[in-house]
């Protein structure tokens, strides 16, 4: 598969990393390069084969519905790069 | 008298219940040689008062004798790991300054045993790479010398780790493994490493890469080193839903060197093109060992061994791309944010400064494979794979109780030699990956050097929990290999 530098602008943007032209150029490359070569896995014959996702068979447990943790704002808020009345500061968002 | 910096962990530990010398010698020992080695470029935050802290704690209780497991012993913790109100920042610039509130499970069970932290070791950025060349603390030399005194990389990702177990500044260290990233490094510095089967080690506090894959283990000067860490870093916790809740053995009375009755595997997919003819020998040699230690030997086929590194390739930056969206710019880490800009501006240059190339190269491998169109092909393909390379393994395992094989196809390289090939550095974990696509605990152990004088790895896979059988496989080894060779202080 060849991506072109149109196709890792787009990528660039699902992922909201902000990549340069001259940058996504040698990006389409490099990505082509590496799809290129994971392609090989179309030779394995995977029919009838169930996806694994979990390695090591293990059941998700339940727990009471308690509440566990909390009353930490300062801590929550310490490494914010702002923090503003308590809460996370972010650039406008609604016009 | 030997160097207190060069006496083993579980030497320092009894040498402290004799009262040859104190915890705060052993630190003070230690915060010297960190300090005295800074060239090397192993920690990314040093810790001394944490450390000598520590050693108070240790020397009052071994006054008591109230000594824990791992009273008085200093440590390095490799920057992945979550430390209360030390700089945890994974390597990366995009979390430069991030002081977590609170501990990772690991350390702070190692901790809790009476360990102390000397300070956080380098590392490739977001633990991607195989050389600690991505970090964006710099490259970490490797304390042993190449042909010409050239300059060496130390393995990676664990690269801190490893570079300073290897040069005697660390007792023993933390490191984590996704595809290699423990055994490896450990490999390239003539070290011990294990990863133990997923979900051993709580991957709580541990910045996530490949939540499927990541898991975290011991580096230390031997083996038995790495038994006696790796029991105190397992163990259920609830706070990680794949964490396995069951008891945690006692490794280190596993490590007899008594291989009778044992199978020991041979695969013969592990004999890759161009790979070098002294690695092929020392395996070679490595079979001999285990067979004088009492072992049968026997060949094993693992056939779909070839398609793990493009399966690996595929489901780490798949997972890697949805776990390092959180780092946005909102709640911790960098902030970039462009003048007059939105939101989205700011999450798009904010992430485009803090990532580093390879982790951006990953980012957007792993969006594109699961973008709409493709994620049956790619991402839905490698899991399939995934599978029948598991099953390889637990069909290799009827006829075999471990796995003997390389642990990398190279000694240490240069630093610069495959920055700018990708695939040609994802290639040094070729040995390393089939393993953790299957789960299973795995070490290194070093077997002996190279033509130019470089340690080499050797590799044992064990079957799921079974790291009892793999440490001691790696035990019997150390014992017939001998391997005392260690890199002469130049730093």
């Amino acid at each position: 598969m060849s991506v072109d530098a149109a196709t890792v602008k787009r990528v660039a943007h699902l992922a909201r990393i902000k990549i340069d032209d001259d940058r996504s150029a040698v990006m389409a490359e490099e990505l082509s390069k590496i799809l290129g070569w994971v392609e090989m896995l179309g030779e394995v014959n995977t029919d009838g084969v169930e996806p694994l996702a979990a390695v090591i068979p293990n059941t998700l447990r339940w727990r009471e519905d308690v509440v566990t943790d909390g009353g930490i704002q300062d801590k929550v808020l310490s490494n914010a790069p702002k923090a503003e009345y308590g809460f996370f500061a972010v650039p406008k968002v609604i016009e | 008298m030997t160097a207190l910096t060069d006496l083993t962990l579980a030497a320092m530990r009894d040498g402290l219940r004799k009262k040859d010398f104190s915890a705060k010698e052993l630190a003070e020992a230690h915060v010297k040689a960190v300090e005295a080695a800074r060239v090397l470029n192993a920690f990314t935050v040093e810790t001394p008062e944490l450390a000598l802290k520590a050693a108070e704690a240790a020397d009052a209780a071994l006054a008591k004798g109230e000594a824990k497991p791992l009273s008085g012993i200093p440590l390095g913790i490799k920057d992945l790991f979550a430390t209360e109100g030390v700089q945890s920042a994974a390597a990366s610039n995009i979390l430069k300054g991030f002081k977590p509130p609170y501990e990772s499970t690991v350390s702070g069970k190692l901790f809790a045993d009476g360990a102390g932290m000397l300070g956080k070791l380098n590392m490739d950025e977001f633990a991607m790479g195989s050389s600690n060349e991505t970090s964006a603390f710099g490259t970490v030399i490797n304390p042993w010398r190449g042909k010409g005194n050239e300059s060496l990389v130390p393995g990676g990702s664990s690269g801190g780790s490893s570079a300073a177990v290897a040069a005697r500044l660390v007792a023993g260290a933390t490191g984590t493994d996704t595809g290699g990233s423990i055994r490896q490094p450990a490999a390239f510095t003539g070290i011990s490493g294990i990863k133990p089967t997923y979900g051993r080690c709580s991957r709580w506090g541990i910045v996530a890469f490949a939540s499927s894959l990541d898991q975290a283990g011991p580096m230390a000067r031997d083996v038995r080193d790495c038994a006696i860490l790796l029991k105190s870093m397992c163990g259920f916790d609830p706070k990680d839903s794949t964490s396995l809740d069951l008891p945690v053995p006692d490794f280190e009375a596993a490590l007899t060197g008594d291989m009778k009755g044992k199978r020991v595997g041979i695969p013969k997919e592990y004999t890759v093109d161009g790979i070098p003819a002294e690695i092929e020998a020392l395996w070679k040699k490595g079979a001999d060992m285990l067979r004088d230690a009492g072992a049968e030997i026997v060949d094993i086929s693992l056939p779909h061994t070839k398609y793990a590194l493009p399966t690996y390739y595929i489901i780490a930056p798949a997972e890697a791309s949805s776990n390092l969206a959180r780092y946005d710019g909102v709640r911790y880490g960098l902030r970039e944010t462009p003048e007059g800009g939105s939101l989205i501006d700011m999450y798009e240059a904010t992430r485009s400064a803090g990532f580093g190339a390879e982790v951006q190269r990953r980012i957007l491998i792993g969006t594109y494979v699961l973008s709409a169109g493709y994620y049956d092909a790619y991402y839905l393909k490698a899991q399939k794979v995934r599978a029948l390379i598991q099953r390889d393994f637990m069909q290799a395992f009827e006829r075999c109780d471990v796995i003997l094989a390389p642990t990398a196809p190279s000694a240490a390289f240069g630093i610069g030699a495959n920055v700018d090939d990708p695939i040609a550095m994802y290639l040094n974990d070729v040995f390393c990956v089939p393993a953790s696509l299957a789960g299973l605990p795995a070490m290194s152990v070093p077997g002996g050097l190279s033509n130019d004088g470089l340690p080499l790895g050797l590799q044992i896979i064990g079957k799921p929990l079974d790291e009892e059988g793999v440490l001691n496989a790696g035990y019997a080894i150390e014992q017939a290999a001998g391997f005392s060779a260690r890199p002469e202080a130049w730093w």
